[in-house]
């Protein structure tokens, strides 16, 4: 066992991590995104955007995401949307991400009682004003373990990115093993780098929460 | 003209008819008591006056205005008439001050600079003033519903909706919440409420209205319809509750 060969390409491993990191925190703000509106339109009237974020929903939880990877960067090309490495698993972990959280989101919209909705009204508030001071907190309060653990998920995902060549940890670990042919250290090296990482989230996103949501459980 | 005018009221849920053509008017400061077996359409009826519910036929007008879930100036409106509920329904995950506050804040009522003295306010006339920094969970029953009473407060409504508050506590709770609504009654306020505590009903009630299968079957003062009911439907469920 000789980690020393590693150390002449610690600079790549350090900018791997960073694009590993980048592109876990992109995917994850733009799922996110998607996911609240999906969430929001999943309980609206609109038939036909239900069905559509239904079949989003089922079409991304139901495929392999590397697959969802290729068609982003392989096949969009011939429909005229060309994408390089980073960008397209920025997109496609991006829609895979969107996909859970809207699921989790939606959730935890419906875990705050009916009843609490109806106070706010009868208070005379509007619908936006129930939604943001009523409904939103609790339901992110609610849904926030599950968020923070479908975060931890994608960043482990974001491997998947070195199959279309993007610069992230993982491949660069490939290109490290190619030049040294010591597979054990430099697997042993990121993986290392990967607990590292998930387990600063898992710390991060206690502490926030802890923070965040200082009203006590409910019992 | 009355502050509330409820004219022929129809309401079904599904193909149960609950309101079967209810009328009744309450005056400004009189307190309304309605009782009656449940499913007889008391809370229904209630909550039509805040259109909580849509009514199927019929009206009902508050302050001279059409109630209905689509009226234009229906959040104005009901900044004007509170409702309680039996299940409290404060907002678990904000303190008793902001509980208080928030919808007079959102609404401009008030500015920032006056919410904590408002809280302080009302929740005096409720007599929790040392609760201002609670979380409702830490708060009993009684409190947390008189809490929910002086939110409503805070809103100063021209009328006040009961829907069983005291139905969800512990017997030895029920009595502080009922001070603080004798209270408001003495104060003037206009309080229509649904209720079991038929002694609160005999005692502060200026009316009591009996409603059975979905109608005013029987009102009048406590004095009178508990003392000589005029139907049987009325003479049973006395009995029943005695």
């Amino acid at each position: 066992m000789n980690f020393l060969p590693l150390w002449r390409y610690r600079d790549q491993l350090i900018d791997g991590t960073l694009v590993t990191l980048e592109l876990t925190v992109i995917a994850a703000c733009f799922g996110l995104l998607i996911g609240t509106a999906g969430a929001v339109a999943l309980k609206g009237r609109a038939k036909p955007t239900r069905w559509l974020v239904r079949g989003y929903i089922e079409l991304f939880r139901n495929t392999p995401s590397l697959i969802q990877l290729f068609i982003v960067f392989f096949v969009l090309p011939s429909f005229g949307l060309k994408l390089p490495a980073f960008e397209a698993a920025a997109v496609a972990l991006s829609l895979y991400f969107g996909a859970y959280s809207v699921e989790i989101i939606r959730s935890g919209l419906d875990s705050v009682p009916k009843s609490q909705i109806e106070a706010g009204q009868c208070l005379g508030l509007s619908g936006w004003q129930v939604f943001v001071h009523i409904l939103l907190p609790p339901a992110l309060r609610n849904a926030y373990p599950a968020v923070t653990s479908q975060f931890v998920l994608l960043l482990l995902g974001t491997s998947l990115a070195s199959q279309v060549a993007a610069d992230e940890l993982f491949h660069v670990a490939g290109f490290v093993e190619s030049r040294t042919y010591r597979s054990f250290e430099v697997y042993a090296v990121i993986c290392a780098v990967y607990f590292a990482m998930a387990m600063s989230f898992k710390i991060l996103f206690a502490v926030v929460g802890a923070l965040a949501f200082r009203s006590p459980r409910r019992r | 003209m009355a502050l509330v005018e409820i004219r022929d009221v129809h309401k079904k849920f599904g193909r149960t008819d609950v309101l079967n053509g209810v009328s009744l008017d309450v005056e400004e400061g009189e307190i309304v008591t309605i009782i009656g077996r449940s499913g007889s359409g008391k809370s229904t009826l209630l909550r039509c006056i805040n259109a909580l519910e849509t009514v199927d036929a019929g009206e009902i007008h508050v302050e001279g205005q059409r109630v209905h879930a689509k009226m234009p100036d229906l959040r104005q409106f009901r900044q004007r008439v509170g409702i309680v509920f039996q299940a409290f329904n404060l907002f678990s995950h904000l303190k008793v001050e902001r509980n208080i506050t928030l919808a007079p804040l959102l609404t401009g009522r008030i500015g920032k600079s006056e919410a904590r003295a408002l809280a302080q306010d009302v929740l005096a006339r409720v007599g929790l003033a040392d609760k201002i920094d609670a979380w409702p969970e830490q708060l009993s029953g009684g409190q947390q519903q008189r809490v929910a009473i002086a939110r409503c407060l805070a809103m100063a409504p021209h009328l006040m909706l009961f829907d069983e508050v005291t139905s969800a506590l512990d017997p030895e709770l029920v009595g502080e919440v009922l001070k603080v609504m004798e209270a408001m009654a003495r104060q003037g306020m206009t309080m229509i409420l649904v209720t079991h505590e038929m002694g609160f009903a005999r005692n502060v009630a200026d009316r009591i209205v009996f409603m059975h299968q979905g109608r005013v079957w029987e009102q009048g003062p406590p004095s009178k319809l508990f003392v000589r009911p005029e139907t049987p439907e009325l003479a049973s469920f006395i009995a029943s509750v005695k």
